[in-house]
């Protein structure tokens, strides 16, 4: 185990979280969630990792092209941060988005598709795994240049501040309200210059944008001490832009959101930016090619133990938990535990079948969907047209 | 030849936010180019563009104009001058410099519904924004399989001229325009800067709009009214049948010039001011090569694999058996951009070699 991995999650800044850690205000915010909520997210973390697994498949068998960056052992970000906004705050992330996609609500079948690059994903086959995007559901992408989503989250909430600031409406002509957005990254973008522009004009421009370091502790094989400094204490660079900056923990969901959730209040409220340490481990290599050199299978078991799917699924499963009490007995016993599985597997294989079956996409759709205005005479090699309507649409 | 009015995409309903105005109608007659004698209305091309923007921001209240300098300095060239009086701080908006932030802040608003015009105050600045601008812009309608488009106008000086050594220099037009996705815009003089702007503005894609820090102070007639110039028609600005020349923004002037001398010698030629990249008239430079033979095309970039390349090869492979003379450019010099003025000056196309074009292609 690299001296890092230890530091971060060890010893280090995870132990002693000092005085930024995001402290909930008496009753913890999930305490005001029915039952079902957590059930749900138990039954999306599942989803996510079901998704993960069949798509791992499906790439060893050629049937996913390109990069391949799974979500496995971080589900609870994505499912924890989400659920702390409103379904129509707009989010952005980077390429390691399935996870995202799926807690947003996107289809495993518009997302299955998409990596068989099948004219029924929900970009028609034209992004793959890396671009995942779903205008229904706030999602702006899926983006594959690190860093270079975090100015688009930056914009995203400027617009929206902008609809109740300057428009009074919202740019569709109905009332404005207060957003927040949410921009991921990686810990591996914190060292690009994109980032510190974007934190920059956040805390100059008071824009209500979250950014969410979903640090995993390495970019690549890069152990993040060896790619950016401050890494026990990443508030800091959140402190040089007049941002709020916090350190949460993203291996226990319920906890994650009871810490999250009071700082994207704060944010809407006062309408200004914030800046997430958010704590969590991916179980796989890098993409699917990367033989992990870099750590160690202990490290990854260490890690495996702080499970947040077991973690919640005890949680509900637990006769002890203060919600047991109230209602006289665990949320889930483990007949119901097994089918919420066995309808996730269903689900996903599903969604498999599906993408098997689908089409791919049209050679005309080649030259569709690069203008919305398409001109004659904008190419040399052919017209652009207008292509089929996005299966989301 | 463009087609008067578009054809939308029959889904930009769910793309683009319903309180946008529509495309301008581009079956309406544009106001006469020239005035008549004594009821010019001459105004510099700083105004122009200032007034195209003042008029679509009093239009359309989603646009916004964001860059350095561009509020309470006035503008570094003063392009915006007033405009934050008349708009106030939350649409007039400066910016610290820092391309690669706003260039992408600009993104994230026009894919939620925001038009934001975006001041480069110089394109050689937009370098540092080139993931953005290149990576993020053109691309983003497709890679979200048609769910967002990206309708930002990028606009600021671009090309050399004032000394400014080579960093400042840029022509990006032969980089960007290799790049599927964006509609390039480049006028030459005050009549256009405003109803091509105007029309960036309104369109539905992401425009590229390059200007000229040497043209700014070019004064010529423009008229109050509004007005919307299509993209990808060509302006014919001389008529003659000996050759045709083709150029783009700033050297236009510079044919202008080179056929004036060279109509003393009895040699005319169509100047066709081009005014739009992508889309390109073609079809208006295809008329004109079947009826003079001879082609040279002026342009402000580097030669290797520049807009003027992409001009000769369309024309070899669309009417190569019209072609009396083998075509002809007149580019940059192909170095870096040099400081002194008289190297700067051999450097840039003028009117000089974009007259021996001319004669060697007639073989005079
Ligand atoms: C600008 C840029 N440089 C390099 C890459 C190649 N690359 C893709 S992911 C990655 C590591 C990023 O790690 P991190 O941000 O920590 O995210 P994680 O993979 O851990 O989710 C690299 C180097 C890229 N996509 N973009
Ligand atoms: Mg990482």
């Amino acid at each position: 185990m690299t001296t890092m991995a230890k530091d971060m999650h060890g010893a280090g800044a995870m132990k002693d979280q000092g005085p930024g850690k995001a402290q909930p205000a008496g009753t913890p915010a999930s305490d005001l969630l029915p039952d079902q909520t957590l059930v749900k997210w138990l039954r999306d973390m599942l989803l996510i990792r079901e998704f993960e697994m069949r798509c791992a498949q499906s790439y060893q068998q050629a049937k996913i092209g390109g990069f391949c960056h799974l979500y496995t052992g971080q589900e609870a970000v994505a499912v924890g941060t989400i659920a702390s906004v409103e379904h129509d705050d707009p989010i952005v992330t980077a390429y390691r988005d399935h996870g995202h996609a799926l807690a947003r609500g996107m289809s495993p079948a518009a997302c299955m598709a998409e990596m068989y690059g099948k004219v029924t994903g929900c970009a028609k086959g034209k992004g793959g795994s890396m671009h995942m995007f779903d205008r229904p559901n706030w999602l702006f992408g899926g983006h594959g240049i690190v860093g270079a989503q975090t100015p688009l989250g930056t914009g995203l909430a400027f617009a929206a501040r902008y609809e109740w600031e300057v428009l009074g409406a919202s740019v569709d002509g109905g009332p404005a309200k207060k957003k927040v957005s949410l921009a991921y990254l990686g810990d591996g973008a914190l060292n690009q210059g994109a980032l510190h522009e974007a934190m920059n004009l956040a805390g100059l421009y008071s824009i209500p944008v979250i950014y969410i370091v979903e640090n995993n502790g390495y970019s690549m094989g890069t152990a993040i001490d060896r790619g950016t400094t401050m890494a026990h204490d990443l508030r800091k660079k959140a402190d040089a832009y007049g941002i709020r900056g916090e350190i949460i923990d993203g291996f226990d969901v319920v906890s994650l959101y009871d810490h999250f959730k009071p700082v994207v209040d704060w944010c809407r409220a006062e309408q200004r930016p914030a800046f997430i340490d958010l704590k969590t481990y991916r179980y796989l290599g890098h993409s699917m090619s990367d033989p992990q050199k870099y750590r160690t299978k202990d490290e990854v078991e260490a890690f495996k133990g702080k499970d947040s799917i077991d973690a919640l699924a005890s949680r509900l499963m637990s006769a002890d938990s203060p919600r047991a009490k109230k209602r006289g007995g665990p949320i889930l016993d483990e007949a119901a535990l097994q089918a919420l599985q066995a309808e996730v597997r269903e689900e996903v294989r599903r969604a498999v079948d599906e993408a098997e079956a689908a089409p791919t996409p049209d050679a005309a759709e080649l030259y569709t969907d690069v203008f919305l205005n398409p001109q004659p005479n904008l190419s040399p090699s052919g017209d652009y047209t207008h292509g089929s309507r996005n299966p989301l649409l | 030849m463009a087609s008067a009015n578009a054809v939308l995409s029959p889904h930009v309903d769910a793309i683009l936010p319903r309180t946008r105005p529509p495309l301008p109608d581009f079956t309406a007659e544009l106001p006469p180019f020239e005035a008549a004698p004594g009821r010019e209305r001459l105004i510099q091309f700083r105004e122009a563009l200032r007034e195209a923007m003042s008029e679509e921001m009093r239009r359309d209240k989603r646009v916004f104009l964001l860059g350095e300098e561009v509020a309470q300095y006035n503008g570094a060239y003063k392009i915006s001058q007033g405009m934050l009086d008349e708009f106030g701080p939350k649409r007039i908006i400066d910016s610290p410099i820092s391309e690669n932030g706003f260039a992408g802040l600009a993104v994230g608003a026009a894919m939620y519904g925001l038009k934001p015009i975006i001041e480069f105050m110089s394109w050689s600045f937009s370098l540092v924004a080139a993931d953005q601008i290149l990576n993020n812009v053109p691309k983003m309608l497709y890679m979200s399989g048609g769910q967002w488009g990206c309708p930002v106008v990028f606009r600021g000086n671009d090309g050399a001229g004032g000394q400014l050594g080579s960093t400042h220099s840029w022509c990006v037009e032969g980089l960007y325009s290799n790049v599927p996705g964006v509609k390039i815009v480049i006028p030459s003089n005050p009549y256009d800067a405003k109803g091509l702007l105007k029309t960036a503005i309104r369109d539905y894609d992401p425009v590229f709009f390059l200007e000229s820090e040497r043209m700014l102070g070019d004064k010529a007639h423009v008229p109050e009214e509004e007005y919307y110039i299509p993209f990808g028609q060509a302006h014919l600005r001389r008529e003659g049948g000996d050759c045709t020349l083709v150029s783009f923004g700033r050297p236009v002037n510079f044919c202008l010039e080179a056929d004036a001398a060279l109509r003393k010698d009895g040699i005319e030629c169509d100047v066709l001011d081009m005014r739009t990249i992508r889309p390109l008239d073609i079809d208006s430079i295809i008329r004109s090569v079947r009826k003079t033979g001879r082609l040279v095309v002026v342009d402000q970039c580097w030669p290797f694999a520049s807009v003027a390349s992409e001009v000769i090869t369309q024309v070899v492979e669309r009417a190569f058996d019209w072609l009396d003379h083998q075509p002809l450019r007149v580019n940059t010099e192909d170095v870096p951009t040099p400081y002194a003025k008289n190297l700067e000056a051999e450097y840039l196309p003028n009117p000089a070699k974009i007259a021996a074009a001319v004669r060697r292609s007639l073989g005079r």
